[in-house]
């Protein structure tokens, strides 16, 4: 019996009515396509009254399969879907085709869209009448949720969850959870103490009875599928073993090797070979640096092993591998600062009093390796003039074009630091201020008010070759300000550079193996830009803080939080519907070669050693298709994507090429031309 | 290695030292540098403010002239590589720009496919396509001892993306590095030299020339090397103007890089065209380098 097709070609506004002829190409598809039974063109065909007009066709017309050519399926392939269920038509019965996105946003020429939407209408009516209907079936969510990265973003997520009553696990790569704001000493613009209001979350999480910790620890695989997610971490071996260190602190105190540190302390500070990043670290259990421990390096030392009160260093400790069983997954993983060696013409490396921000940050810090004190690379003189340049990296088409958000908020927090703590001038060159949020302009004008010097103009160079006697010995700073149409060359002791904020080096990485996406810049992108801003087109993974892109402290909580709640949802509700769009193995045909196990990117297909068959686990299958194109016996099936139905649409998408004028689908004795 | 060799007018007299110190370092590197047959000059900078298409077919047709069997051509002077490129790349960019210029060409029965030839600066050919090993193996003279101002210009590495950082270069410093020198950190390394300013304006160009001088006394260069003529002639015929000029007593000899190479290389510095240079650098080169090439 021949199926009954109706086509819906959606205008959406003047968004493909716009370009495309959506009247004709309904007509068109009306009169000349076979099986159609029904074609209209509608104003919004996602709205109740689109909607409806759907349902009726199909209760009154009797059609078997619907066809909707409107935006893309993310959009709106869930509502069409609905509609057609609720006039009783199996929702895998329903075909979208893209219009939107992949024509008339794309297009120029109104014939030629026209005329490619006609195509793409034509090759979704074949593939429909292809489609079987489908069951879509449910998992259990299991309720425990891994956070990976316990910067502020990951913290919140994980306390927001705990406190719910969820187990959690956060997963830091780092000795200690805490991130970059344990780095810094005020925060913009309210200048509270990072520490003060940061370290009581720390502590929070490190003793909640909901959270599990594993610091110094990486994800190294990730299996199953939201609801059921297996994941491997490898605990890095401390040399210190955790349940029986006190962090009573003389391990550290009696190291004898003292090396720099370019992480916590950036590079301005020193730390042991066995360390804690910092006092307030949590857990408080220090690490043993291989690279820098002298035992390691010439197998003589084990000082830390002699004086440990409880016997806690264990020199023999490897890396330990723990599964952990999850329905969620929470990525925080943060961001890293822009090498500002890449732009040598800042001098930074080659000019010793060129700072980096995170330098900067740290030596304001109290507790950091100045105390607190605003100093000279020398380490005791105090700078007279300090000038920061913003845009180090960012804004910029020869590194990362994006702006990075915080700068230049950071550079009036830093400015204000400079004039409260020393009789320094301070200099702010920038290209635009950007200080957007709330309370933001209000501390731009406040440190107007307060005498910092605002230059408009992008750097050419900071150089040391004085050309007049007044800038012996200073750092130099050639620019254009914009403002007065001059060049301008300022003598300063003291040179900051406002680093971009960059994706960590390894975030395409760990995206491959969670199956999310970053950005051309290399952030991990939303399911939607304005709409799904936390989660992932992954189902179960779910994106916060500055991995998504560059923000602020309230914005990465705010996401952090966003983030629990979305995954709180999963979990109360208990069950997830799995698509049923999966591969399938015919047991007769598949000769147990093997080769789709390991092709499989979720490891969703067993082998059956005693009946010498592979089979899928549907659970798991994400209907990929990699294992139904690499099967030589072509005994594996992709549901919804069989070869009879894209071979069909491939035909349809051809209609007017396959056998000339009254190709495939055409119906008999019909004009076919518009 | 086979490339076409564009030598341009400077190295014809005014640089004479500059080619027969490439042609010697050349030679003893194994780069077969084949000159191309009847070269005109490139015009310069001042050809592209009169009349644009004649200052591109001058150019071309140098590009037109290269054996068919070469793709590659050197050109040591920073003005004439620049030159090359500019119009191997306008040729590609503007297709119609093209056309007319091998209009221009077919008077002379020429014509020149943009892209044919890859334009080479001679230092990008000796630091890439040589490379560390080659250079390193060659030493009969180490430099030691010997502190060397590295000096860029603003052509070379700018505005064509090329092969060293536009803003602080390295490649020069890398090279000096290999043959035992001590390269000084010489901030002003791309700044400008004044080109020919110091024929309209003295005081600008003197200015210029200074600032650079000055740089390399502070940081105490024995030598600065020069890549281009123009910066070459600036700095040394210009040295003693700038010292009555600003009342100031600098002594800096000027030389280019493959002058230096050669000493490295113990070839006769004869025919690496020392002694034409103003300020001499023999002195220099005698005081620093104790130990004569023979016993290296």
């Amino acid at each position: 019996m021949a199926e009954r097709v109706g086509v819906y070609v959606c205008h959406c506004g003047s968004n493909i009515a716009g370009m495309v002829d959506v009247e004709e190409v309904a007509r068109w598809a009306g009169a000349n396509l076979k099986d159609v039974v029904v074609a209209r063109d509608y104003k919004f065909m996602c709205s109740s009254l689109g909607q409806a007009m759907i349902e009726e066709d199909i209760k009154k017309e009797g059609l078997t399969r619907v066809v909707v050519a409107a935006c893309s399926p993310h959009l709106h392939e869930k509502t069409f879907r609905r509609a057609c269920e609720n006039a009783g038509l199996n929702p895998y019965l329903c075909q979208m085709t893209n219009i939107r996105e992949h024509v008339s946003w794309v297009s120029k020429d109104r014939a030629k869209a026209t005329e490619k939407a006609r195509a793409l209408v034509a090759a979704a009516v074949e593939r429909v009448k292809h489609q079987a209907p489908l069951e879509p079936f449910f998992v259990k969510v299991n309720p425990a949720t891994l956070v990976i990265g316990g910067g502020i973003a990951g913290l919140q997520a994980t306390l927001e969850l705990a406190d719910a009553g969820y187990p959690v696990y956060l997963v830091e790569r780092t000795p200690s959870i805490g991130g970059h704001m344990a780095q810094f000493d005020k925060t913009f613009p309210t200048l509270d103490c990072s520490a003060c209001i940061l370290t009581p979350k720390m502590s929070e999480a490190g003793q909640h009875p909901n959270v599990t910790l594993f610091t110094y620890a990486e994800v190294e695989e990730v299996s199953g599928s939201v609801g059921h997610f297996r994941v491997k971490i490898r605990k890095k071996a401390r040399y210190v073993e955790e349940d029986k260190c006190t962090g009573c602190g003389i391990c550290v105190e009696k190291c004898p090797r003292k090396v720099v540190d370019h992480d916590f302390e950036a590079g301005l500070g020193y730390r042991k070979a066995i360390y804690t990043p910092f006092p307030q670290a949590v857990p408080r259990i220090p690490v043993i640096d291989v690279e820098s421990c002298i035992w390691f390096e010439r197998q003589k030392c084990r000082a830390c092993e002699k004086l440990c009160p409880t016997g806690a260093i264990n020199f023999d400790q490897k890396d330990e591998e723990i599964t952990l069983d999850v329905g969620n997954i929470i990525v925080a993983t943060g961001w890293k600062m822009f090498d500002c060696k890449k732009i040598p013409q800042y001098g930074y490396g080659r000019l010793a009093n060129v700072f980096t921000a995170l330098e900067f940050e740290r030596m304001c810090n109290a507790a950091g390796p100045t105390g607190g004190k605003i100093v000279l690379r020398d380490g005791k003189t105090e700078p007279q003039s300090v000038a920061i340049i913003h845009c180090v990296g960012s804004r910029d088409s020869n590194h990362n074009e994006y702006c990075s958000g915080i700068c230049c908020m950071a550079a009036l927090k830093f400015g204000h630091l400079v004039l409260e703590k020393t009789k320094a001038e301070v200099y702010s060159f920038y290209i635009d201020m950007r200080t957007n949020q709330k309370g933001y302009e209000e501390f731009y004008h406040r440190l107007l008010e307060e005498g910092m010097h605002f230059v408009r103009g992008k750097v050419a160079e900071v150089t040391d070759a004085a050309r007049r006697p007044e800038e012996a010995g200073k750092l130099i700073i050639q620019v254009e300000d914009t403002l007065m149409g001059k060049q301008r060359r300022i003598p300063v002791d003291m040179v900051i550079l406002m680093g971009a904020l960059e994706p960590q080096a390894d975030a395409k990485e760990l995206g491959l193996k969670l199956g999310i996406s970053c950005s051309m810049a290399g952030w991990y992108t939303e399911r939607h830009p304005k709409l799904d801003p936390v989660a992932t087109m992954t189902d179960g993974i779910f994106v916060a803080g500055v991995c998504q892109g560059p923000k602020d402290i309230p914005a990465s909580v705010a996401q952090g939080a966003a983030a629990a709640a979305r995954v709180m949802a999963m979990i109360t509700k208990g069950d997830v519907m799995i698509e049923p769009v999966v591969a399938s193995i015919i047991e007769e045909k598949c000769s147990g070669c093997r080769i789709c196990n390991n092709l499989c990117p979720y490891n969703a297909i067993e082998y059956d050693a005693e009946k010498q068959v592979s089979r899928v686990i549907t659970a798991m299958c994400k209907g990929c298709g990699t294992c139904v194109a690499a099967c030589p016996a072509g005994a594996i099936t992709g549901a919804h994507f069989s070869n009879e139905q894209v071979f069909a649409e491939i035909e349809g998408i051809l209609w007017d090429a396959v056998h000339g004028n009254g190709g495939a689908g055409v119906k008999e004795g019909q004009p076919v031309s518009a | 290695m086979k490339y076409a060799y564009y030598p341009g007018c400077s190295l014809e007299c005014s640089s004479a030292a500059y080619d027969m110190s490439v042609r010697a370092v050349a030679d003893l590197l194994g780069i077969e540098l084949r000159e191309i047959d009847d070269w005109n000059c490139c015009g310069a900078t001042e050809y592209f403010s009169q009349d644009e298409l004649t200052a591109c077919a001058v150019i071309a047709r140098n590009l037109a002239l290269i054996e068919p069997q070469l793709d590659q051509v050197v050109a040591p002077c920073a003005a004439c590589y620049l030159n090359l490129r500019k119009v191997d790349s306008l040729m590609k960019e503007d297709p119609a720009l093209a056309d007319k210029i091998n209009q221009c060409l077919a008077a002379g029965r020429l014509h020149y496919d943009p892209g044919r030839v890859r334009v080479r600066h001679l230092l990008d050919l000796i630091h890439t396509d040589i490379g560390e090993t080659a250079i390193k193996d060659k030493v009969v003279q180490p430099l030691t001892g010997l502190r060397v101002a590295c000096y860029y210009g603003c052509q070379i590495v700018r505005p064509y993306d090329g092969f060293d950082n536009p803003e602080q270069p390295v490649k020069l410093d890398e090279l000096m590095t290999w043959v035992g020198a001590e390269v000084v950190d010489f901030p002003v390394k791309a700044h400008c030299c004044g080109g020919h300013m110091t024929q309209i304006s003295e005081p600008q160009a003197f200015e210029l020339i200074r600032r650079l001088l000055h740089n390399a006394a502070e940081y105490r260069a024995d030598l600065i090397l020069c890549m281009c003529p123009m910066c070459q002639l600036n700095l040394d015929a210009y040295q003693n103007r700038v010292n009555s000029f600003f009342g100031t007593n600098y002594q800096i000899p000027i030389i280019f890089f493959t002058q230096l190479l050669g000493v490295a290389f113990g070839l006769d510095w004869k025919k690496l065209g020392f002694g034409k240079e103003i300020v001499p650098a023999e002195p220099v080169l005698r005081k620093k380098l104790t130990a004569p090439a023979a016993t290296a």
